[in-house]
């Protein structure tokens, strides 16, 4: 009785209904009677609607020719971006001076992309950042080693939409952190205080901050002192996202079980040992998905400088369509920034789903 | 050990190593702990048993201060606990907890949950607290896994770790609350069979337990409480077939 009954039972294959091509058609496409209608709409809308865009897109379209030559096609004027691309990307930085923005972003990207691996979190890696953004930012305002000093005024396209929203990510993060501890604070002052705080900045919109920070701002200050307005724009937005944050943050610090706590504690570990080697690495890898929403919106909600006359990458596009050559292609630039922002947000979000898979220790 | 248990009621010159005063405890209205006076020597075994809601567990938590006393003295190892954070350091560090849900941290290898405390609270250089945690963990027989993940640990595993983990503070004074209660029973021997071992090696301990085989077998004393209150001790022998209170007989039949 006790041999292996498996070794004797017959193998049988199974179905060919469920493996295979067909089996993966059945079960994905055909699996009921409302799914295989699903299925056959769909399809039926991707025929009618693909080779007219792909039409419009590639075939028709006209992609280096001058602004003239989309007049005489029917299809897509992509010639819109290569003619204005400069303007697109770098605004109103100097013409010649262009190589500096897209040294510097392409030192904070390579940065980006290179501290992505978590073995490489080092105290180095931080010299690394120091040092990087120091000379980023010596290559965006110039006044040393014969490069002209170029007024935050002039700043504008994509630098200055990765620069509001990579800055407005990294300082809202942790100062989100300490307003969701704060809030959740034993002494009053400092609790009342953080809840004051993010009620505050969540019951408002960005824009209203961020005229509030160009405008109403700058009546406060004493005469003769003025504060950069990239700089308050940067600040306004980096004090609107940690409010959001916190309450994230607050939400994981709430999952966590008070067995933790008790666990730390009994070891001897101070709170803000328990916190920072407990408590917030739990927490924080709850809500990494709601944290990079959040910081999703943030980086598209950088186009809202517009209203203080900041000139991102979303305005320098509008810029160009103005111009009465272009007036016409709108889809395609548009098409264009939304291909641009589509990258840099998808690339955030698997990013974070990959660290949320790297740090899953539950089995 | 009985012997310096029947000489400490005639002179006092063993200093206790918790020393529980006149001692009351409220949640809100309610009065969970009234009254207490114990006595622990070093070296001495105690089981804590009585039914549920009976303050048992609150007890064993004042000691470590993950419960506040309202009233009386409690005194660990010459500290007495105020609300002076730094003594309430010094002596959970001091005193060892094992918790009825482990309360390992998942985040953290089974290595890492070990040597966390001695690192961090003891400054040990990182291989010296990796040795000890290592030595610790062969003495549970858990070695094989430290590299592991709690979470991919059984119950029964995952306590024995959780042992370990205080063990690596070189306590004084063991506390463990109800540490076979989450347990499946084939799993409940094999975390039972380390805590006997650290009994006959002379560890410290307060065990809050059902499990009366384990008292009657380990213990120099046990404490029944109700309602808050030590109703009885005695010596296990003497306790299980003689017990002086009705509370204690009515307990005592219920459970065995």
């Amino acid at each position: 009785m006790s041999e292996p009954t498996t070794s004797r039972r017959a193998q049988l294959k199974p179905p060919v209904t469920d493996i295979g091509v067909i089996g993966w058609f059945h079960k994905n496409l055909f699996n009921t009677w409302y799914n295989s209608l699903l299925t056959i709409i769909t399809l039926a809308l991707l025929a009618a609607l693909l080779p007219p865009l792909i039409k419009w897109a590639f075939i028709d379209s006209v992609w280096y020719g001058p602004a003239a030559a989309c007049h005489d096609v029917d299809g897509a004027c992509w010639s819109v971006i290569p003619h204005n691309i400069r303007f697109i990307i770098f605004g109103f930085f100097p013409e010649g001076q262009a190589w500096r923005p897209a040294l510097a972003m392409f030192l904070l990207l390579s940065l980006v992309v290179y501290s992505r691996k978590r073995e490489r979190w080092r105290s180095s890696l931080g010299w690394l950042w120091l040092i990087s953004l120091t000379v980023m930012g010596i290559l965006m305002y110039g006044g040393i080693f014969g490069m002209p000093v170029v007024e935050t005024a002039q700043w504008s396209g994509l630098p200055l939409t990765l620069m509001l929203s990579f800055f407005g990510m990294v300082a809202a993060y942790p100062l989100g952190i300490m307003l969701a501890l704060g809030r959740r604070s034993r002494m009053p002052a400092i609790k009342s205080l953080c809840i004051v705080y993010i009620e505050m900045i969540r019951g408002v919109p960005l824009i209203s901050l961020l005229f509030m920070s160009s405008i109403m701002f700058p009546l406060f200050l004493p005469e003769g002192i003025t504060i950069n307005k990239v700089l308050r724009a940067q600040i306004a937005i980096i004090l609107f996202t940690a409010a959001y944050i916190a309450e994230v943050v607050r939400g994981g610090l709430q999952a966590m079980p008070r067995g933790q706590y008790e666990a730390a504690e009994s070891l001897g570990l101070t709170f803000n040992q328990t916190m920072r080697l407990i408590i917030l690495p739990q927490a924080l890898k709850i809500v990494i998905p709601p944290t990079v929403g959040i910081l999703l919106s943030a980086f598209k909600d950088t186009s809202l400088v517009v209203i203080i006359a900041l000139y991102d990458v979303l305005k320098t596009t509008k810029v160009t369509l103005s111009n009465p050559k272009w007036t016409g292609c709108s889809t395609e630039a548009y098409i264009f920034l939304a291909l641009l922002y589509f990258a840099f947000c998808y690339a955030m979000s698997s990013y974070s789903r990959r660290l949320e898979k790297e740090l899953d220790t539950s089995y | 050990m009985n012997d310096r248990k029947f000489e400490k009621s005639s002179e006092k010159s063993v200093e206790p190593i918790v020393e529980i005063v006149g001692m009351h405890k409220w949640y809100g209205d309610f009065h969970v702990l009234s009254d207490i006076n114990l006595k622990v020597q070093e070296r001495e075994k105690i089981v804590i048993c009585g039914p549920s809601g009976s303050g048992k567990s609150t007890l064993i938590r004042c000691i470590n201060r993950l419960e506040e006393h309202q009233r009386g003295r409690i005194v660990v190892n010459g500290t007495e606990l105020t609300n002076d954070i730094k003594n309430i350091e010094k002596v959970r560090a001091e005193v060892g907890m094992v918790f009825q849900h482990f309360n390992l941290f998942p985040h953290l290898t089974i290595l890492e949950n070990l040597t966390l405390g001695p690192i961090w609270v003891r400054k040990k250089p990182k291989k010296a607290a990796e040795e000890t945690a290592m030595m610790y963990l062969e003495k549970v027989n858990i070695a094989e896994q430290a590299q592991k993940f709690p979470g991919q640990l059984s119950g029964g595993q995952q306590q024995r770790v959780a042992i370990a983990r205080s063990l690596c503070m070189h306590p004084e004074v063991m506390l463990f609350d109800e540490p076979t209660s989450a347990l499946d029973p084939e799993m409940i021997k094999e975390v039972l069979d380390v805590m006997i071992g650290l009994a006959e090696e002379g560890m410290t301990m307060l065990v809050v337990t059902h499990e009366m085989g384990f008292a009657k077998s380990v213990a120099d004393r046990v404490l029944f409480m109700d309602d808050g209150e030590i109703v009885e001790q005695n010596r296990p022998d003497h306790f299980f077939d003689n017990p002086q209170h009705e509370r204690t007989k009515l307990f005592l039949s219920q459970i065995l």
